[in-house]
């Protein structure tokens, strides 16, 4: 478990063998941790597929099935797991008895009734494998999932704009030039990185009420028009890395600063400018508390996620259609994630490390 | 942090050299000012007016559903507030909550880190996406996934557990466990701080450890004289990052006890959210804001200067 990054000389092969164990015994730890990490997912994926009744039925297996049923003179008839003389059979009940009851064959229905002496509410059922892929149609109507993620998708879009905008302008005028208080308004504007949304949610929901913007999106777009801290942070760090030369150099040819921050600066930090958006559009998308207080009201400007909560609220006890409607709450940020890591989690390591 | 540069190339053999440059510098000082005004307006209208407002309201009986009888009421709501008992029992669970989060997302996330920087784990990189990937679920969906798996009767954790023998909690309904149940979904979104360990791993020399070796330190002992000395700014940084955002714990319990909570989870952001948006009270509720606000601060402002004693800077030596 130690970080030791050593490279040994290759030793004997008995010890190259030794060693080459305990590679894969610690890769098997991980992928084991790795398991249990991402056990809830596959929970949420088989359970979306699951029907109501065998969310409370405590003998079924753990993957989606229903009861087998057999047609018997025109009757669907439950096929249980009969304990019988020569082994345990599946059969199909035809008169539930008290203290014993009448079967059927479902291979071989003309030899005719089979009767089982004993209790048939102690019987097990017989399950066959079958997805309810359906869940997700209703799912799907219930929630009006095109109206949220219509709904999410122009809120994540447009402040992501706004928020990759201001931040490249705010981050080029602290990485770039020279002026009073700059050390001193840079630490103000990491310390707000510390505030918490909440000491202002109060104050801002008042004002926003009172210029008429409560039960609107503004709240949830227009201030991300004003630079955030972590995303001007970001880019700062990336520009201090881009050499110097270029602008100077654009800038004795007569270049405005304006010219030089769109033709020298953000051409060579497209890289940050990607994973800053990245990070924007899906905190965008993740946003949940200012959604629920200013359009909490208004179900027609609901987000994704405080559609499912609500629909979630609503329908506690439906457990897999609340794992269908996070399954597509999730679908599209897991999927960009997955064509995007790189960016991601290089970005990280920029805020993170560099501070 | 501000490191200064040398900006732009001034061509001071043309005219006099200290007017030019008095000259450049103040429209250099210009632009910067024009580059960086977004968020200066940003910052006054949407950050420091709303906080001033804040404390302002905090001194009224501002109620919403009669926004124009405000009357000034001086400290009474901080009075209030400190005898209040349901603000006593939210402070007392947010602490608790804030116990068991914070050492297990520090813990998770290093030990995640170590794995993923042995030399005897293959496919690293894989293993480092997947272990991130979680953090992209939003909270929302991870909350209802989780409750879905920690339900006591039909959730997979319990029905493993029960395998092996263990009876598992009641891990959302028991008053005494829904803590852990928030904290273990904030652990879902430990792959900054585990990303971050691996690059502050990756930064110790491996000389030192070299040394270690020919020392005969064992493992632990290297980890615990090489690695976490070294390693003590990271540490510091995702400790301060882990508490503030434990501070701000919100969206976790409100979605897991739809919309109602309980007196177990009444964390501190709760009681605000329901005081200003159930009760109406907004200067009450504004009050309570600025508490929250002096308290992360003077955690922050303590964790800064306790730095001093245990965080390493190399290049102070």
């Amino acid at each position: 478990m130690t970080a030791i990054a050593l490279s040994r000389p290759a030793g004997s092969p008995r010890r190259r063998l030794r060693r080459s164990g305990a590679r894969v015994g610690m890769t098997l730890v991980a992928v084991a941790v790795l398991g249990a990490f991402l056990m809830p997912l596959l929970y949420m994926a088989v359970t979306s597929l699951k029907d109501q009744a065998q969310i409370t039925d405590s003998s079924a297996p753990f993957y989606p099935v229903t009861q087998r049923a057999f047609e018997y003179e025109g009757q669907p008839l439950p096929v249980y797991v009969v304990p019988l003389d020569g082994g345990a059979r599946e059969l199909a009940i035809v008169r539930k008895g008290r203290e014993d009851s009448d079967f059927v064959d479902p291979a071989n229905p003309a030899a005719g009734i089979i009767n089982w002496q004993g209790r048939w509410r102690t019987l097990d059922p017989a399950y066959s494998v079958d997805p309810k892929t359906e869940n997700f149609a209703k799912v799907w109507e219930e929630i009006d999932f095109p109206k949220l993620l219509r709904n999410t998708l122009v809120i994540a879009l447009v402040s992501t704009i706004g928020a990759v905008a201001s931040a490249i302008v705010v981050a080029y005028g602290f990485s770039r030039f020279r002026f009073r208080f700059r050390g001193g308004l840079f630490i103000v504007l990491l310390a707000t990185i510390m505030l918490s949304q909440q000491a202002t949610l109060v104050p801002s929901y008042i004002i926003y009420s009172r210029i008429g913007w409560a039960g609107t999106w503004l709240p949830l777009i227009v201030p991300h028009f004003f630079a955030n801290a972590y995303n001007v942070f970001l880019l700062r760090q990336y520009f201090m890395t881009i050499p110097r030369d270029l602008d100077e150099a654009a800038m004795i040819d007569g270049a405005s600063p304006f010219r030089v921050l769109r033709s020298v600066i953000v051409p060579q930090a497209i890289p940050a400018i990607v994973a800053v958006s990245l990070f924007h559009f899906f905190y965008a998308w993740n946003e949940f508390l200012l959604a629920l207080v200013y359009v909490g009201g208004v179900p027609d400007l609901w987000p994704l996620t405080l559609g499912i909560q609500q629909y979630a609220a609503l329908y506690v006890t439906r457990v897999p259609l609340v794992q269908a409607s996070a399954i597509l709450t999730i679908a599209v940020p897991v999927v960009v994630f997955f064509l995007a890591q790189r960016a991601f989690m290089r970005g990280v390591v920029i805020t993170g490390v560099e501070k | 942090m501000s490191t200064s540069s040398p900006g732009f190339v001034v061509p001071t053999t043309l005219v006099h050299p200290g007017r030019v440059r008095g000259g450049l510098a103040r429209r250099e000082e210009i632009w910067g000012y024009v580059f960086i005004s977004p968020w200066i307006i940003g910052f006054a209208l949407f950050t420091f007016l709303p906080m001033a407002a804040a404390a302002v309201f905090s001194l009224t009986d501002f109620d919403l559903r009669r926004p124009d009888d405000i009357r000034f009421i001086g400290l009474a709501n901080y009075e209030r507030l400190l005898t209040d008992p349901v603000v006593a029992q939210s402070i007392g669970v947010t602490l608790r909550f804030i116990a068991i989060t914070v050492p297990l997302n520090l813990v998770v996330a290093l030990g995640l880190a170590l794995l993923l920087n042995s030399p005897r784990v293959a496919g690293k990189p894989l293993l480092r996406t997947l272990f991130y990937m979680p953090i992209q679920i939003p909270l929302v969906a991870a909350t209802l996934i989780w409750a879905g798996v920690l339900n006591g009767s039909s959730g997979w954790v319990n029905t493993i557990l029960g395998v092996i023998g263990i009876n598992g909690p009641d891990w959302i309904g028991d008053s005494s466990w829904v803590l852990v149940t928030l904290a273990l979904i904030g652990v879902w979104s430990v792959g900054n701080m585990m990303l971050i360990f691996v690059a502050g791993l990756q930064g110790v020399p491996s000389e030192l450890y070299d040394a270690a070796r020919v020392d005969g330190a064992g493992t632990w002992r290297t980890f615990r004289s090489v690695t976490l000395p070294l390693i003590t700014p990271i540490l510091f940084y995702n400790l301060l990052i882990s508490l503030v955002t434990s501070f701000q714990t919100f969206i976790q319990a409100f979605v897991l006890k739809n919309g109602v909570p309980d007196a177990a989870t009444n964390l501190f952001n709760l009681n605000l959210y329901r005081q200003a948006f159930s009760f109406n009270q907004m200067g009450y509720a504004s009050g309570l804001a600025w508490v929250l606000f002096a308290v992360i601060l003077g955690v922050t402002v303590i964790l800064f200067w306790s730095s001093r004693r245990w965080v390493y800077y190399a290049a102070e030596r």
